[in-house]
């Protein structure tokens, strides 16, 4: 799985303009999430793509094709922090609810909504977090759920640079094992 | 005095400071006002009777001279009947700029009368499009526009302009340059990059220069030239390379892949290094990847980075402007002599050559090749030959041999039937002074012969060779191939040609021996005005050699020997 950051100009179409850019060469997007960011005018996208290095590196310079697009950040071998939104409706009964309460605690769950027969869960963390409590409430009967897909940013101060502000590094020197150059 | 100007004024205003003195098209109810507004422009407009001759059209004019091209229609089926002509042009990176009407923004959504999605409809075959509902984003638009279509790889870009954005006036002002693109990635060659390269160079015993359009559109032609021969190597043309290097040149070895000839694509399979300069791999360069040069180091230089890697793995990529990067590695490579590799690949044209068509003596049957070869030589080599898709285009690409840039226009990457006619067009309105001819087939022509109107209407001064065999020929011979001669829906019955284009009031002439040939070629160039020669030719010719598709590129099938026919070898 390769995690790009994109920083595109908000306009009208350049959602398409990405998701059309994987269609067309056949990747498959596993999650993709937009939104603003803190500059007016610029949306960023995380991309999470099933691909490899080498289709990364494909990826990262057809996205530049595309005039809207402003900067990618291949993040996936780089320090970063990786989050999802999960909201899940669990079938209780007085019974179980206590134990469900339980396994919230543990995993740093929220509890948001309460009924009779059942409750909604808010968790955020790692893919594999969401996963994990996922499973746990399987037993209990699943009744609904709703997932963000993945965010992304890199770590350190100011690591991530603002669409424009400073020439993205090339790929092949952060990933010298997609180099094309001997 | 007020610089208040509707947005089609605008619109006229930006195209006529951009350069542009001619544009292709057909009016519409969307796309009205512009067209009203236009009669107050210097503006040449050449009235299609398709609109896809419009953008192929466009597409001839950019291809002719290296500027962008304009094509306008209106909404709906005038925006639809575009999509080959652009698609055909981002294939093979040429610059146009095509605008189209649409309805008004109120109506937009409503699937009002003529209402099309043209933006989603051509955003996977442009460059960039615009949808614009508002005079204020005209300049700036058309300004950013035009500097999409012809900056990095060239391609085509579409504004889509809604009746209202057209109609309401705002203040005009021109920006001062159009917006830069930000972020991008330097990819500039490093210094260890280009001395990677030379290294390949120098350690090269039996070297080959692929050579692609990419030097046609960076204007490389000469520095490619000066580098091939400091360095004594070979060059390779792919179809759209044509022109790119002289064909006279003794390094020019011919075109390559599918077509090219048994020697060139000998010598690439045989080679240690490739370096290939502004073309992309294609399929029907490179035939069966997995078998593609296996003994060959590559050095790949494109300007487009999703290029470097896509088809073939290479051992040193360089992005950028290929003129820059040949001129950048020329002082600092070493004087080569390749003598020994140029002669073992010489020594497979004498094979060849007893094969080929235009060694045989006339028996009384009309080969294109003859036709091609007679044209070639009747026009000193000097026209701007625009072709068809088929095989007239490869037997052109064989026989004629093409000495200067632009001076064969053809579709390659996306294979148009039908572009040859409207390109032409185009072609002599962006160079009046040339000699323009169409080769095309008797399948292709029939695709926008309308065009023939548009011809008349201008006065535009083409002549045109239609190779008629009577067949959908290049298909006809896959059937032949490869389908055991099942020739499904290839036979082709034509109208008469000459009472056709005379019917257009246009002086035509039926070739269908061989004599004939250059005296009617010598006719039509004396022949102020547009003539169309019908040259009845073999009708189960075949194109050779040939690799079959995804077969290896050495694994070719042959010209039978032309002994054969003649009887000398029983």
């Amino acid at each position: 799985m390769i995690t790009f950051v994109v920083q595109v100009e908000n306009k009208p179409g350049v959602l398409t303009r990405v998701a059309s850019l994987f269609r067309r060469r056949a990747y498959n997007i596993e999650s993709l999430t937009v939104g603003h960011t803190e500059t007016a005018g610029v949306s960023r996208m995380t991309v999470v793509v099933d691909t490899n290095a080498e289709g990364a590196h494909h990826v990262e310079a057809h996205l530049y094709k595309l005039v809207n697009v402003l900067r990618v950040d291949n993040v996936t071998a780089r320090p970063n922090v990786i989050r999802e939104l999960a909201l899940i409706k669990v079938s209780t009964t007085a019974r179980t609810r206590p134990e469900i309460f339980q396994l919230a605690d543990v995993f740093r769950a929220r509890i948001i909504d309460v009924s009779n027969d059942s409750l909604v869960l808010e968790l955020t963390g790692g893919s594999a977090k969401l996963d994990r409590l996922l499973e746990v409430l399987e037993p209990y009967g699943v009744l609904e759920m709703a997932r963000t897909g993945l965010l992304a940013m890199a770590r350190g101060e100011g690591a991530a640079p603002a669409a424009g502000e400073l020439t993205p590094t090339r790929s092949e020197d952060t990933h010298p094992d997609i180099a094309y150059s001997v | 005095m007020s610089t208040q100007r509707t947005g089609a004024q605008i619109l006229w205003e930006s195209l006529v400071r951009e350069g542009v003195t001619c544009v292709f098209g057909y009016p519409g109810g969307a796309i009205l006002p512009a067209y009203d507004a236009m009669l107050d422009y210097p503006i040449r407009h050449v009235l299609v009777r398709h609109e896809q001759g419009a953008a192929h059209m466009a597409d001839g004019y950019a291809r002719a001279t290296g500027n962008v091209g304009v094509a306008i229609a209106t909404s709906g089926p005038g925006a639809t009947n575009l999509v080959t002509g652009i698609a055909t042009a981002m294939m093979d990176s040429s610059p146009i700029v095509c605008i189209t009407g649409q309805v008004g923004s109120k109506l937009i959504g409503s699937d009002a009368f003529q209402e099309c999605d043209i933006t989603g409809i051509t955003l996977p075959i442009t460059k960039h499009n615009y949808l614009l509902t508002r005079p204020e984003d005209v300049a700036a638009t058309v300004r950013e526009a035009f500097h999409v279509a012809r900056s990095g790889r060239p391609g085509p870009v579409l504004i889509d302009m809604t009746k209202d954005c057209q109609q309401k006036s705002c203040e005009f002002t021109w920006p001062e340059a159009a917006v830069a693109q930000s972020g991008r990635p330097n990819l500039a060659p490093r210094d260890a990059d280009l001395e990677a390269a030379i290294a390949l160079i120098h350690a090269a015993k039996r070297p080959v220069i692929l050579a692609g359009n990419g030097i046609i559109g960076a204007g490389a032609s000469e520095v490619v030239r000066q580098f091939a021969e400091h360095t004594d190597i070979p060059i390779a043309m792919t179809l759209l390379g044509i022109g790119g290097v002289p064909a006279s040149h003794p390094l020019n070895l011919g075109m390559m892949g599918m077509h090219g000839e048994a020697w060139v694509n000998q010598a690439i399979q045989e080679a240690d290094l490739l370096v290939a300069l502004g073309m992309r791999f294609d399929d029907r360069v490179t035939g069966n990847v997995k078998t593609y040069a296996l003994n060959a180091k590559k050095i790949h230089v494109e300007i487009d980075r999703s290029e470097i890697n896509k088809n073939i793995k290479v051992d040193v990529g360089l992005v950028g402007d290929v003129g820059q990067i040949v001129a950048a590695l020329l002082p600092r490579v070493a004087t080569g002599n390749h003598a020994d590799w140029r002669a073992h690949i010489d020594a497979g044209k004498g094979d060849a050559a007893v094969r080929d068509i235009q060694n045989l003596p006339d028996s009384g049957h009309l080969y294109a090749a003859h036709v091609i070869h007679d044209l070639w030589r009747e026009t000193g080599g000097q026209a701007v030959v625009v072709t068809d898709v088929g095989q007239h285009q490869m037997w052109e690409a064989q026989y004629y041999h093409h000495d200067t840039p632009r001076s064969l226009i053809t579709s390659g990457g996306l294979g148009t039937m039908g572009f040859a006619l409207p390109a032409a067009i185009g072609a002599k309105v962006a160079r009046p002074d040339a000699e323009v001819w169409v080769v095309v087939g008797d399948g292709g022509f029939q695709m926008t012969m309308c065009e023939l109107a548009t011809i008349a209407q201008e006065g535009i001064d083409i002549k045109v060779a239609i190779i008629n065999n009577g067949y959908l020929g290049m298909v006809r011979q896959w059937q032949e191939f490869f389908y055991e001669r099942r020739y499904a829906a290839t036979p082709l019955t034509s109208p008469d040609f000459v009472k056709l284009a005379e019917a257009f009031g246009l002086t035509a002439a039926r070739v269908a021996d061989r004599a004939s040939v250059i005296p009617a070629v010598q006719a039509a160039r004396a022949h102020k005005g547009t003539v169309v020669i019908d040259f009845r030719v073999e009708q189960e010719d075949t194109v050779y050699p040939m690799v079959p598709a995804g077969a290896d590129l050495h694994n070719m099938i042959r010209r039978p020997s032309v002994l054969a026919e003649t009887g000398a070898d029983q």
